[in-house]
């Protein structure tokens, strides 16, 4: 990378990530990303860009660079062990219509 | 070609079309922004308030068209009244036909200034058709104060962020301040379509607007850190049907399709 590529990307505005209510009593979704200099920004441009076409009631927005992620690497060793482990499921009883979205 | 429509211009039939023509046109230059705005964010919200302010005309050029017709003369749809009228028939202030800055496609901070002071005018507009003596004005004025609502909101947050920002955003914004301010005096000149709607509950009178207009752009500017400019002597005239010399150059290219194919939709 160049001294002008670097500079190209410290100057850009911080990358944001963009959760979606559809509506009350559901969970925000992960919908996308987008830049925005700060928050309030942030918020706004995720309304412009991803509620346009009546997608949502609320918005979270989450600085990209705030979340903390598992490593790849390590996919096998946390998430293959719970392949056999079919008793975690809890399929065997019955829920109650009231309870939604389960 | 398609040759142009003659219009009905009762006083109501103007009162509606000047509200209606200052969303079409301001439609029509915000979507030149499309595909050029300084960021793809910006870029589809810019998009947006343009679809927005078009939208908002459709109703309120049917509306005018059901008014010409009940004054006795032709009704003519959205598109007729969009597409077919010469020049001296539009309507709308001055203000919305300026193009957008100095360069192509045009300068952000002059953009998001005339928004502003469209958005102030336009909300403080809404909140008083709510209670139109027309049902249908009051309805449409429902639905539109929300978007209104929005883009002075939005259009507020880049001042501030423009005025109180670097030295070249504050002197640019200072400088397209300087060149709208010039086009305000018109926006709240008294003229007897006014009186004639504040007189039937219509409407109310643009001028009556200008206290809560002025408060409210004070507000903004101040803390953008740009000083309210004075008031000069000029007045433009695009409410009466006077445009300057840039509102040819935007009807050509907004009505050319119709024009060549009379008729075509979607």
């Amino acid at each position: 990378m160049t001294d002008t590529d670097s500079n190209a990307v410290q100057n850009e505005w911080p990358l944001w990530e963009v959760f979606v209510r559809s509506r009350a009593g559901l969970d925000h979704k992960h919908c996308g990303s987008l830049h925005a200099s700060d928050a309030k920004m942030a918020i706004q441009m995720g309304r412009d860009v991803y509620t346009r076409r009546q997608e949502g009631c609320s918005i979270w927005v989450v600085r990209a660079d705030q979340i903390v992620a598992s490593d790849p690497a390590d996919k096998d060793a946390y998430f293959d062990p719970m392949e056999d482990k079919v008793y975690r499921h809890p399929t065997f009883y019955k829920l109650p219509a009231e309870v939604d979205h389960m | 070609m398609t040759a142009s429509i003659t219009l009905t211009k009762t006083a109501d039939v103007q009162y509606l079309l000047r509200l209606g023509d200052t969303g079409l046109i301001l439609g029509q230059r915000l979507g030149e922004w499309c595909g050029h705005a300084p960021v793809l964010e910006e870029d589809i919200a810019l998009a947006n308030m343009a679809l927005d302010q078009i939208g908002q005309a459709r109703a309120l050029l049917t509306r005018a068209g059901e008014l010409e017709a009940a004054a006795g003369g032709t009704a003519h749809d959205e598109d007729q009244l969009a597409f077919l009228r010469d020049e001296r028939d539009y309507f709308n202030p001055t203000l919305v036909e300026l193009p957008n800055g100095p360069a192509q496609p045009g300068d952000f901070a002059f953009t998001v200034l005339r928004n502003l002071m469209v958005a102030t005018l336009q909300k403080a507009l809404w909140e008083r058709l709510l209670s139109s003596s027309d049902s249908e004005l009051a309805a449409i004025a429902g639905k539109a104060l929300k978007e209104s609502r929005y883009h002075q909101q939005h259009a507020a947050d880049w001042v501030v962020r423009l005025g109180d920002g670097t030295d070249e955003s504050h002197a640019r914004c200072a400088t397209a301040l300087a060149q709208l301010w010039r086009y305000v005096p018109e926006l709240f000149e008294a003229d007897a379509v006014d009186d004639a709607a504040a007189a039937s509950g219509l409407g109310p009178r643009w001028a009556d607007l200008q206290p809560q207009w002025l408060a409210e752009m004070a507000e903004v500017l101040g803390e953008a850190g740009l000083a309210l400019p004075a008031s000069g002597a000029f007045r433009s005239t695009g409410k009466h049907g006077l445009h300057s010399e840039h509102m040819g150059f935007l009807l050509a290219e907004m009505q050319s399709l119709q024009r060549s194919f009379p008729g075509g939709v979607w």
